[in-house]
């Protein structure tokens, strides 16, 4: 079963996370990186995307004679998609489990961020005999 | 350059044979489908250039071989320790007899080992597909949509898990057979429904797994011939597959059972899944799969839906609950006795389940009693309970079916 | 170039839309047709969608280890609906299939102009995520 892990954050977040000593965040990337490699050792993972900052984001609604109509504001409180992974596992609960490690990495001072990682299973494409 | 369907197919066919020589001669199960993995891979890249050579099994136990001695020897400079395939790699008399070592049961341990009890069934659909369908890492991780190295090292975890279950490469004794059978059968009906279930929408290129599911319970039958239970899941497969090109419609739309095109239905296909049936029930016994391939039969034999036998199909739900019991099983015997005894009839089976925590939630629970409601006159609960399975579904071309069922009695 | 465009419509609780069914059927021939274009283009490297957010979780590190599900979301959230990862020759080209994605028809015909966020994404994890 394929689930996407997201991980959200605001700007006020983002602004945070960079001001971590460098050896904060190293650790904290370190966790990640083992994460990942963990998942492609035990055969579920999928994918993993880090997304850019948001002033590389657009919204976009719609066109306006044949041309996109897009909005690159993203206001300061507003949570956005700072990346997901994509896994491929047995159950529910296993997704679950992986979502906590992500959210145990640590933070400053080597504490568990506990970020909030929502979890979302994906829809399938195909359907079952009838 | 690409390898054409009838060598394909060769190739595909000696790979076990070839996992099995080499697992042989190395003693070492692991090493040696890891070894015919990268020959299959020299096969399909050097045959196109080189043409096909004469003695093709012969030509896959050579490279395996010459890779597994390559493996020992770096594996000796390595550790500096006498193995058993460095003892092997010092023989003089080594020479590569070919036909010598070969098992004609070799498939079939492959199969038993595959399909080993210990593996989750991810890993055990991943290792047959390989080492008994002789598909590419590659092949499988599309066909699954996973990335080809998650798909090795499901592959790779699969062989460390048997290999730490001490099964010795030997074919099971008659009474062990028995005993894992059914995890066999498992595995190549999960590998069916997956191929079955995905055969809708934009081909990404993707493998057709149900038709390598049929080809390897085939490959299984004439390995057991007179066993029921496999003869039973080759007639399910065929008799399910055979409906494949009328399930979907000219916009991918899903198109139930009482509503399809049986002119689409492939009749070659039902004819040998009916004699397989008979063959199967004509041996006695009757279990799971030889039921719900007769089940599918009474549905494949009705040349439109007004003729189907619906007392038989619910003789056989009745037979079901009993031999393999499952909140999917009552489910389904609730909608025959809908149409035999009346939907009203069908609504109170189904209220029964209401308790029972594994369906309630279930999406099907709730199609099932719009479908009724609505066949009742009750159209604002068929409404409800269509847009509720519409939302706890997690097919797509499911959710679109079941939001049109809603849309069009809203409509009415 | 990759790109990730987010549709963001869905929101806990709410049902699936009650639109009549010709519209309905032309929202679903619409996206179909559209991912047919883009596969066709080989501009297509993923069209997912996601199940409805009743069953999402949010999941944060536990105490010892296991992981703390809860299901519990803000009213005004709005989840993930699906999302398509598209590979393009320019930006431009990544806005204008998020209109379309945008303009997708809803209730008596009309384009729906939902917002769909468009980030870029590299080719493989950036390399803070490894």
């Amino acid at each position: 079963m394929k689930y996407i892990l997201l991980m959200s954050g605001t700007t006020a977040g983002v602004e945070g996370y960079h001001a971590w000593s460098k050896q904060d965040i190293d650790a904290h990337m370190a966790v990640l990186h083992r994460i990942n490699k963990d998942l492609t050792a035990s055969g579920e993972f999928v994918a993993t995307q880090g997304l850019a900052e948001p002033k590389e984001a657009k919204v976009v609604r719609g066109e306006k004679n044949g041309v996109p109509v897009t909005d690159g504001v993203f206001p300061e409180s507003k949570e956005f998609l700072l990346g997901y992974w994509i896994v491929d596992v047995a159950n529910a609960e296993r997704a679950y489990a992986i979502a906590g490690r992500i959210s145990a990495a640590a933070g400053p001072g080597g504490k568990p961020t506990n970020m909030p990682i929502e979890v979302r299973q994906f829809a399938m494409h195909g359907a079952k005999s009838e | 350059m690409n390898l054409d369907a009838t060598s394909e197919t060769l190739l595909r066919h000696l790979a076990p044979q070839v996992v099995g020589v080499i697992t042989r001669r190395f003693r070492d199960f692991a090493s040696a489908e890891d070894a015919v993995q990268e020959a299959m891979i020299a096969a399909f890249t050097q045959w196109p250039k080189e043409g096909i050579p004469e003695n093709p099994r012969g030509w896959l136990i050579q490279v395996a071989s010459r890779r597994m001695l390559d493996q020992a020897r770096s594996e000796i400079a390595r550790r500096e320790r006498e193995t058993a395939v460095a003892a092997e790699a010092e023989s003089a008399a080594f020479t590569l007899e070919i036909e010598a070592d070969m098992d004609p049961d070799d498939t079939l341990i492959l199969l038993f080992t595959c399909c080993h009890p210990a593996l989750t069934t991810s890993s055990a659909i991943a290792l047959t597909l390989r080492a008994v369908g002789g598909l590419t890492t590659a092949e499988i991780g599309n066909a699954f949509l996973v990335p080809e190295a998650t798909m090795a090292q499901r592959i790779s975890r699969a062989k460390q898990t048997i290999k730490a279950s001490g099964v010795p490469f030997r074919l099971p004794s008659p009474h062990e057979r028995m005993e894992r059978l059914p995890a066999v059968l498992h595995v190549l009906y999960l590998i069916f429904n997956e191929g079955y279930a995905s055969s809708i929408g934009v081909h990404l290129q993707r493998l057709d797994l149900a038709r390598e599911a049929i080809r390897l319970t085939r490959n299984t039958k004439s390995l057991l011939p007179d066993n029921p239970e496999v003869t039973g899941l080759l007639a399910l497969m065929l008799l399910t597959d055979a409906r494949r090109a009328a399930r979907t419609g000219p916009d991918e739309e899903l198109i139930p059972l009482d509503r399809q095109d049986r002119t689409l239905w492939d009749r070659g296909e039902i004819s040998e899944g009916l004699e397989l049936l008979t063959t199967a029930l004509s041996k006695g016994s009757v279990g799971l799969y030889q039921l719900q391939a007769a089940i599918a039969a009474v549905h494949d034999e009705a040349e439109k839906a007004e003729d189907t036998d619906w007392p038989q199909i619910l003789a056989l739900y009745e037979l079901l609950k009993r031999v393999a019991p499952s909140p999917m099983v009552t489910l389904n015997h609730a909608i025959a006795a809908a149409v035999v005894q009346g939907p009203a009839k069908g609504l109170e089976l189904l209220r029964a389940l209401d308790s029972d925590p594994r369906i309630a939630g279930h999406y099907r629970f709730d199609s099932v009693r719009a479908h009724l409601f609505e066949q009742i006159g009750d159209r604002e609960a068929a409404i409800q309970h269509y847009r509720m399975a519409a939302r706890r579904t997690t097919s797509i071309p499911e959710r679109n079916y079941l939001m049109t069922q809603a849309a069009r009695l809203t409509e009415e | 170039m990759k790109y990730i465009l987010m549709m963001n419509t869905m929101k806990a609780g709410h049902g699936v839309p009650g639109w009549p069914k010709k519209d309905l059927q032309a929202h679903i021939a619409f996206m179909r047709g559209l991912n047919k274009e883009l596969h066709q283009r080989g501009e297509l490297v993923s069209a997912e969608g996601l199940s409805f957010p009743d069953q999402a979780k949010l999941v944060k590190a536990g105490k010892d280890g296991t992981p703390v599900t809860d299901g519990v979301f803000a009213e005004s959230k709005e989840f993930l609906a699906g999302f398509w990862i598209v590979d393009v020759d320019s930006p431009e080209r990544a806005y204008e299939v998020a209109a379309k994605v945008s303009a997708a028809p809803g209730p008596g015909g009309a384009p729906l102009n939902m917002p769909i966020e468009v980030r870029p994404i590299m080719s493989g994890p950036p390399p803070e995520m490894l």
